[in-house]
């Protein structure tokens, strides 16, 4: 049914982004899931699905930059920290309002992700991953010893946002809120791909030489994709800051830029889907890895320990995994399982 | 009407290897120039010299008399100087309309943030431009495989897509790195037909390197000889093939006629 028949008359219809009525549809029932999932959900997994939501925003600003462009960045820890550092001085000290902050932080990282972003010009892959891991330590460092600003290694509290008289304390609040930026980073993106601007990040990554004779310039576009995906990292960090309320440099470690580049590699590398799959695998693996733990130890309480252990080298098990037999990715595999039932029962 | 390109004393060394050696000579404008000479003779490298990919050690290159020796590719690009690779060097996962589209980069003014809404501006800038691409589809018959990974083309056909992509620019100079290589005969008429048409109904000024000398001979206006990096011939067809120096250089080929 959606195969046949579908022919496009214009330049406008073939650009459009829901060309046919199935694909409407099924957006507008995506949609409506994500909304009317705190209706069913506890506050607990409520929780967890903000922090899905924000770890998605993140994880699709780190794939404009890796996946479509193809510059690595191992600093993206550090920049979630400068989204909830800039916001948190905003709100807290300076009390200015969420809404304003949360745009600013969103700025100040992409200046500074900018910035960072100026080696990639000279350097390549590994190199250029050694030059965004000194970003990683020299932010950390400032934010830990700037202690007039940043508290130092005690950190900041925060709070949540509030819209005139309604608060956005509650779980549920605060999901709506998150889900809907991640819904306009997501437009954002999925435009952003199929624009110019898109196609000029596409060449940069896959042929540098060609791209200048497209007549791009590559440092321009190297240093504004670091400052784009610098953006959503940075908004993702003042959300991630305005959820738990806290910010203090051990949540900036270079182990979260390492969770980011395994959500994107795991979930698809240039695939902006992939980027939530693999942000809710990654925020989820560590608590169904908790909760099969608790359900092991209650079998066998001696183990706990071991148990325990195991986590860490299940979760680089699984990237090793992913990385070896899918480089594709989920969003790879969902593909295929689509393709698999399209044909449903005549797939052979 | 004058010379588009003016080529002076044009050397390159890579190493120890002379790439070019003090060449010069002149491209008229709206003309079939081709660029011939045995393999590693120093063709490639002239192209990228004109392109700004490699930085010449030492010479002068005018375009439209403008001195560009020392302006970066992608503003050379900016000029009307359009480019297709010898080893095809397309964007493989994009459809052959997003290759094409790449070759109007410079014509486009959308930023990321209207990029990035696609509303308005931008959107009406994307029609805008697949209209002129469609010309270039049309015009190289390629409105079968528009919505086709260029990766998973024939050959043949990524070729034709190639020269499609600098097309796309809608140059005034484009330079054409042995568009016909590899091909069938079939198909070498075709891309000929193709470079006669760019240069008679488009206007454009053609570049051309190529092996097949029966095809320069019949297509060019003029061309340039190199050997080892040296200019060793330029003139009409007819006086390249009077000329000594580079029958000397072919003896033992025995395409040349
Ligand atoms: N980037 C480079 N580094 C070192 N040497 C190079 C480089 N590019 C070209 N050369 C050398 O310059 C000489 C000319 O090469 P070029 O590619 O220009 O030849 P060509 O005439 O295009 O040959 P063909 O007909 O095989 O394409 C060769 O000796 C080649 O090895
Ligand atoms: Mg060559």
């Amino acid at each position: 049914m959606r195969e046949c028949g579908n022919y496009k008359t214009t330049y406008r219809d073939d650009m459009k982004l829901f060309g046919t009525t199935g694909a409407k549809i099924k957006a507008i029932i995506i949609i409506l899931t994500i909304l009317a999932l705190p209706l069913f959900a506890s506050s607990y997994w409520v929780g967890l699905l903000t922090l899905c939501a924000i770890a998605s925003v993140g994880a699709i600003g780190l794939n404009i930059l890796t996946g479509l462009t193809g510059q690595i960045s191992i600093g993206v820890g550090a920049f979630l920290g400068v989204g909830g550092y800039t916001s948190a001085i905003l709100t807290s000290t300076a009390g200015i309002s969420f809404w304003v902050a949360l745009p600013i932080a969103g700025i100040v990282t992409a200046l500074i992700g900018g910035l960072f972003g100026i080696p990639s010009l000279r350097l390549k892959g590994l190199y250029l991953a050694i030059a965004t891991l000194a970003a990683q330590v020299i932010i950390l460092f400032v934010i830990s010893r700037w202690d007039g600003l940043t508290g130092g290694t005690a950190g900041m509290v925060l709070s949540r946002p509030t819209i005139g008289q309604f608060s956005l304390s509650s779980n549920t609040g605060y999901y709506y809120l998150c889900v809907i930026i991640l819904l306009l980073t997501v437009l954002y993106a999925t435009n952003l791909i199929r624009s110019r601007t898109g196609r000029a990040f596409l060449a940069v990554r896959d042929r540098d030489i060609a791209a200048q004779i497209m007549g791009i310039n590559l440092f321009k576009y190297k240093v504004m994709a670091f400052a784009i995906s610098s953006f959503f990292v940075g908004i993702a960090g003042a959300l991630l800051a305005h959820y738990t309320m806290i910010v203090s440099p051990e949540l900036y470690s270079f182990h979260v830029s390492i969770e980011y580049l395994a959500m994107i590699l795991i979930g698809g590398l240039g695939s902006i889907f992939g980027s939530i799959l693999g942000a809710v695998f990654i925020t989820l693996l560590p608590v169904g890895l908790s909760s099969l733990i608790d359900v092991m130890a209650g079998i066998m309480p001696d183990l706990y320990q071991l148990f325990s252990a195991f986590k860490d080298f299940v979760f680089g098990a699984v990237i090793i995994l992913f990385l070896i037999f899918e480089p594709g990715g989920l969003a790879h595999i969902w593909l295929n399982i689509k393709k698999y039932f399209r044909l449903w029962p005549f797939s052979y | 009407m004058g010379p588009i390109l003016e080529i002076e004393n044009v050397s390159l060394q890579f190493g120890g290897v002379k790439a070019l050696d003090n060449v010069s000579y002149h491209i008229e404008k709206g003309e079939i120039f081709s660029l011939i000479g045995p393999n590693g003779a120093g063709k490639t490298s002239m192209l990228n010299c004109i392109s700004g990919l490699y930085q010449p050690t030492g010479g002068s290159i005018r375009y439209k008399g403008q001195e560009i020796i020392n302006m970066k590719p992608y503003n050379r690009t900016t000029l009307g100087i359009a480019r297709a690779f010898q080893n095809i060097a397309l964007f493989a996962h994009m459809s052959v309309l997003d290759n094409l589209k790449l070759g109007r980069h410079t014509l486009m003014k959308s930023g990321a943030l209207s990029g990035g809404l696609y509303i308005g501006k931008s959107s009406n800038e994307e029609i805008e431009h697949r209209k002129k691409v469609e010309e270039v589809i049309e015009f190289l018959e390629l409105q079968d495989i528009r919505h086709t990974p260029v990766g998973t083309l024939p050959y043949g056909l990524q070729k034709r897509v190639e020269v499609g992509r600098a097309l796309a620019l809608g140059p005034e100079l484009i330079l054409l790195d042995e568009p016909m290589a590899g091909m069938n005969s079939t198909e070498k008429d075709l891309m000929a037909r193709f470079i006669l048409d760019m240069h008679e109904v488009m206007e454009i000024t053609v570049v051309l390197i190529e092996h097949d000398l029966g095809i320069v001979m019949n297509l060019s206006d003029h061309i340039a000889v190199l050997d080892f990096g040296k200019r060793i011939g330029f003139g009409t067809p007819e006086e390249i093939q009077k000329n000594p120096d580079v029958i000397k250089a072919y003896i033992g080929e025995e395409t040349f006629i």
